[in-house]
């Protein structure tokens, strides 16, 4: 009996233990999800606002431009539709160009994405997906509109 | 002529795993010694025709064979000949071959180094092995023939990655994949042990030092990676959560959750049926792991929407991987109950929370890595899972698997006293709170983090030391060199292990409290500050290679008025496929490196350039290296070569008596 007592209480232990760390994992997980939002729905305001979230497309042609301080860049972000307005301060990817696709991860503050990170393709073949997911989206959209 | 040659070895090396995969098992079932002796030269003969075929497709490469579909893609005739060579696994095709060609180096390695195990037993593991073989060689001419031609031939290649074109790459991969395909050998032992229903614990001492061996490549290949990355992606990260990544770390997890598991089953005779789980899933893991990183579904789910051949052959293969050895397992279980039972306080409770939790941090992993493809594969949405959500999680759970690491060694086996299990541990548990909190203050950085990270670490110095002492007292009369010799090397490797996790520790806690960075926008002549170092930027200057333009930046490291180092980070522009690259320059030191990387060059001249501090980041590759180093010293503990010799000759009795 007492040897059965001991036992059982391991596998308590054990379960409660298992239990404790499963919902340890799943309460982080979902504190630290990042969503994905094109530009078109950031525009229409379906975007989190203060809290981190990602935005992917193009790069606007022509729309680098460095502040006086040269470490702080500005860009926009676009899915054809919509254009995004981010600010990033430090190094860009190598590949990180005009009219290429990029996505960016950080916050919406007064109408301009503040990026923590800047994400480019990482060869020339590729586009980062959630970039060319944005584009198809826009474009699917604009094709509907003008049926 | 060359790569048609290759691929005919590749099929006939095909043809052989397939003897081997059905001839020893028949063998094995009817007890035909005749059927069982073919797996041995079927094996040799299969390793033989896949090495042949991998120098036919490494020539094609040196040869800048351009009519080879994968030499067009993946090199170029100006390439440095280490990188021909290296490139050829720096793609998906390549690697399978190379896939296929460690896994025939570990069953040749098993049938030279287990001519001690009974001969059915062997004739399992190399008829398990052998379907391992038969499928992956199979996946690699149906879906994925690296022999390919390309008609016609163009004349010039696009060379490999730049970003593979680095020493770091040339060893990171054969590592890593000795390290997956190494845990094949514990899955084909653990497979053959409930085939033969024989799991007593003589299969899990067969089958620890190839588990630690191929554990140790395992960390050896991680840690070479996340160097690589370190100082090749040009942001001085170590370690990112990349799904690549995870896909390595893991089988890691899981396969060191199964070499302390296995250690419960040799000695104690417990955890049978979890210690053949473990094995299951960590090979499991390992072929996810190549599925993940070879498949490109990581890049775009969708990307096998459009070629679904390959997924879907992989997918099956891991279905029936896993399916069939978990089928074996249900009709098996029954026989695994049973072993040593053990008291509530004893180092098998210890070494089974530490198995729960690095099974329940591996599912972490597995969770944030597939979710997010799961829900794009399904269109649900997009979503990424980045690092605060594993650090939220590896924190919490790994603090408790470093505790019980410290309580473990001091605990008896079976059954042991919990008060005087604490107060072994107290002494040092009390005194690495104190240089916790007090480096932490020294470091001006008191954050729970930083006070967690240090304790842990001082406690994991302290012990080892502690034990070591212990150790030493155990033979009190006996000479300092009578007292050492009397250690085992499998205590050495534990040992070892477990400081190094201590030397990581500190080195991860360093860098994630106290690192540097800056970037600045600088002209030549200009200085800027950081972490007490004054970085003086000398211009840049034409530095081509021979298949890449360059510029390199000159910039001097002083202290005050003094030089140490002259810094010269690169900006590449590769020219087969015009892409760019940053090179980094590194000061390395002991107890810091400072890291200096190249941005882009402004319209007047100035160039952007970052400038990191890095406190204690070499410690965490030595934590790592002191890792490997203990499983090399585990596996090379003397009880392994006896009981060969001891098994070898009783078999030899055996045959003796019969004749």
């Amino acid at each position: 009996m007492k040897a059965r007592s001991k036992r059982l209480m391991l596998v308590g232990g054990g379960v409660v233990l298992l239990f404790a760390a499963v919902a340890l994992v799943l309460s982080a997980f979902q504190q630290n999800l990042v969503f994905f939002h094109t530009p078109s729905e950031v525009a229409e305001g379906k975007a989190p606002n203060g809290k981190t979230f990602r935005v992917g497309g193009m790069v606007e042609e022509g729309s680098i431009a460095r502040e006086p301080d040269g470490i702080t860049v500005r860009f926009a972000i676009t899915d054809t539709a919509k254009v995004i307005p981010v600010s990033y301060k430090g190094t860009l990817p190598d590949l990180f160009k005009e009219g290429k696709g990029a996505v960016v991860q950080g916050r919406l503050e007064n109408g301009v994405f503040q990026a923590t990170e800047v994400l480019a393709k990482h060869d020339e073949n590729y586009m980062p997906p959630e970039a060319a997911h944005a584009v198809e989206q826009a474009q699917k959209a604009a094709t509907t509109l003008s049926q | 002529m060359i790569p048609e040659l290759g691929h005919f070895a590749l099929i006939l090396a095909l043809v052989l795993s397939l003897v081997q995969a059905v001839v020893p098992l028949v063998g094995a079932q009817r007890n035909s010694m005749a059927l069982m002796a073919v797996g041995r030269p079927a094996a040799q003969g299969q390793f033989f025709f896949i090495v042949f075929s991998y120098v036919c497709l490494t020539w094609a490469f040196i040869q800048s064979d351009f009519s080879v579909q994968l030499a067009a893609s993946n090199s170029h005739s100006a390439t440095p000949i280490m990188y021909k060579i290296t490139g050829v696994w720096g793609n998906h095709e390549g690697s399978l071959l190379l896939w296929a060609m460690s896994l025939s180096l570990w069953t040749v390695a098993v049938t030279v180094f287990s001519r001690h195990l009974p001969d059915a037993f062997l004739a399992r593991v190399l008829g398990v092995l052998g379907m391992v073989s038969a499928g992956f060689i199979s996946f690699t001419l149906v879906t994925s023939n690296p022999f390919e031609r390309l008609l016609p031939a163009v004349a010039e290649g696009r060379d490999l990655n730049p970003l593979l074109q680095d020493p770091g790459m040339i060893i990171h991969p054969p590592l890593l994949y000795m390290g997956y395909v190494g845990f094949s050998v514990a899955f084909a032992f653990a497979i053959a042990a409930l085939m033969s229903g024989r799991l007593d614990a003589a299969w899990a001492r067969w089958s620890r030092p190839w588990t630690t061996i191929a554990w140790v490549f395992l960390t050896a290949g991680i840690a070479v990676g996340s160097g690589w990355a370190y100082y090749e992606l040009g942001w001085g990260g170590w370690w990112f959560w990349d799904p690549v990544e995870n896909a390595s770390f893991m089988p890691w997890l899981l396969g060191t959750a199964l070499i302390h598991s296995l250690a419960v089953t040799e000695k104690r005779g417990a955890f049978r049926s979890w210690t053949v789980l473990l094995a299951i899933g960590a090979f499991s893991l390992s072929l996810l792991g190549t599925f993940l990183v070879r498949s490109g579904v990581i890049t775009s789910v969708h990307a096998f929407a459009t070629d679904p051949k390959r997924g879907l052959y992989i997918l099956a293969l891991l279905v029936i991987v896993i399916g069939a050895s978990l089928l074996l397992y249900a009709m098996r279980a029954s026989k695994l109950t049973g072993g040593g039972s053990f008291a509530f306080v004893s180092r098998e409770t210890a070494l089974l929370g530490n198995n729960v939790l690095l099974t329940v941090a591996s599912a972490s992993v597995l969770l944030g890595t597939l979710y997010p493809l799961f829900l794009d594969a399904l269109n649900l949405g997009k979503i990424s899972v980045g690092p605060p959500y594993f650090e939220a999680v590896f924190v919490p759970l790994m603090t408790p698997v470093v505790v019980l690491m410290m309580f473990g060694p001091f605990l008896r086996w079976k059954d042991d006293d919990l008060v005087a299990a604490v107060r072994k541990v107290a002494p040092a548990f009390v005194a690495s709170v104190l240089i916790g909190f007090g480096s932490a203050w020294a470091v001006d950085h008191v954050t729970w983090r930083t006070v967690l990270g240090l304790t842990l670490a001082a406690w994991v110095v302290l012990a080892s030391v502690q034990l070591l002492a212990g150790r030493f007292k155990e033979r009190a009369g006996a000479s300092v060199g009578a007292r050492l010799r009397s250690i085992t090397a499998a205590w050495w490797g534990m040992w070892l292990a477990h400081l190094g996790v201590g030397v990581f520790i500190i080195g991860v806690t360093m860098v994630g409290s106290l690192d540097q960075h800056l970037d600045v926008k600088m002209k030549e002549g200009q200085h800027a500050e950081l972490a007490g170092y004054t970085f003086v930027f000398r211009g840049a200057v034409d530095a081509d290679g021979p298949n890449y333009d360059a510029a390199r930046g000159i910039i001097e490291l002083r202290r005050g008025e003094r030089l140490l180092d002259t810094l010269t980070p690169e900006k590449r522009v590769y020219r087969a496929q015009g892409m760019p690259m940053t090179e980094a320059s590194l000061d390395i030191g002991v107890f810091r490196d400072v890291y200096v990387s190249l941005g882009e060059q402004l319209a007047d001249g100035a160039w952007i350039v970052s400038l990191y501090y890095k406190p204690f980041i070499s410690w965490i590759w030595l934590g790592c290296v002191l890792m490997g180093l203990g499983g090399v010293f585990a596996a090379a503990d003397r009880r392994y070569r006896r009981l060969a010799a001891r098994e070898a000759a009783a078999a030899g009795q055996r045959v003796a008596a019969s004749a």
